[in-house]
């Protein structure tokens, strides 16, 4: 099975994303396929690497990204709603004459597309948010 | 074709579970996850609302977030099924579509 | 991708409290492009998303109303209301903007966009959808 995800809630501020997370997991250890996880609204900032959680609680950004890393995820974060919250790559940077990046390189900016796309490419669209 | 519903929302606080009850079809299956498992316990003033679905739906709660917020599996409805995370995924399976009552 | 996907979105929102509705509309807008069976369903606070009279003049926020207005020429025609959240709101349909598009079916004919349906039938087109979307 095919699935997309899509997070609305930012991390630390709602448990939308640590229930992605681990449903994101689970399919994965099921050897189901997650063709995109997509960071709408505040869950754009899910993707910021500048996060410094204390020690004793998960990262969830480190966290996303390891598994992003280990299952070739495709990692994408709205445009519109990361400029609209300040999360920036280099190409935002320039375009927008930014002085900062802080994006994750797990991560990658994009459009809405990708989010009707993956809906159309996947079996599922899963929906995480408050 | 069926829908797997979503409630994410303590029924105290959101009105996402008596929608959820409301617009989902007999036969269907509704699960209970983030603070939407409050509504799973016995003894609530929604408990009356929860028994009627179990009538014509299923719904299942999901375990982790339950023992997260401390509650226990013996004070779940009966007829409520408890699932993990692995189970979550089987629902999205059995059925086509999944509606998430945010 | 060729098949043509049945996609709904779910508006339960109201407006301007949560920047949900705005970027649900966003999403809607940028979907047209591609070409698949687009409806809205507008269910509990969804429903004040349509009101009619919407007015940002005293406040610093956008009003984005008229785009509901646009969204027939995006050919996203069908946007369901449901009876009974607009009854719970003290709401009728003559309290909505009117929404219309041009049926390039029935030679261009102006037809209005909202469809009124009961919670029952809202229930059965959340059951015909390929794709659920919610905000």
């Amino acid at each position: 099975m095919k699935y997309a995800i899509q997070i609305n809630e930012g991390p630390y501020q709602h448990q939308a994303t640590d229930s992605a997370y681990h449903f994101a997991k689970a399919a994965l250890d099921k050897g189901h396929e997650i063709s995109r996880v997509f960071l709408y609204h505040d869950g754009v900032n899910n993707s910021t690497r500048i996060t410094s959680p204390p020690q004793d609680d998960r990262h969830i950004v480190n966290r996303w990204a390891e598994l992003a890393e280990a299952h070739n995820l495709d990692m994408v974060v709205c445009v519109a709603a990361a400029q609209r919250r300040g999360i920036v790559d280099d190409g935002e940077a320039e375009r927008n004459g930014k002085d900062a990046t802080n994006i994750h390189p797990a991560f990658r900016i994009s459009g809405l597309g990708q989010l009707i796309e993956a809906a159309i490419e996947s079996d599922r669209l899963m929906v995480f948010g408050d | 074709m069926s829908i797997l519903h979503t409630v994410n929302k303590s029924p105290f606080e959101k009105n996402a579970l008596s929608e959820c009850l409301t617009h989902s079809m007999d036969g269907s299956a509704i699960l209970l996850l983030e603070d939407g498992v409050y509504a799973a316990m016995q003894g609530t003033n929604f408990e009356a609302d929860v028994k009627n679905a179990l009538a014509s739906k299923k719904v299942y709660a999901l375990g982790p977030d339950i023992k997260l917020r401390g509650l226990s599996n013996d004070r779940v409805i009966d007829g409520i099924e408890l699932v993990d995370y692995a189970g979550f995924v089987d629902l999205t399976e059995s059925n086509d579509k999944v509606q998430a009552w945010l | 991708m060729s098949d043509i996907k049945k996609f709904m979105y779910v508006n339960r929102r109201a407006p301007y409290g949560t920047v949900y509705a705005l970027e649900s509309l966003e999403v809607v807008l940028i979907g047209a492009a591609f070409d698949q069976d687009v409806s809205l369903a507008f269910i509990g606070d969804g429903v004040y998303q349509l009101k009619s009279d919407q007015d940002s003049s005293e406040a610093d926020q956008k009003n984005f109303s008229p785009i509901y207005q646009a969204l027939g020429d995006y050919d996203v025609t069908k946007l369901y209301v449901e009876k009974e959240s607009m009854e719970e709101r003290g709401l009728s349909l003559d309290d909505l903007m009117p929404l219309t598009y041009e049926d390039e079916d029935d030679d261009w004919a102006e037809k209005d966009s909202i469809r009124v349906v009961t919670r029952d039938e809202m229930k059965e087109l959340m059951e015909q959808q390929d794709v659920l979307f919610n905000f």
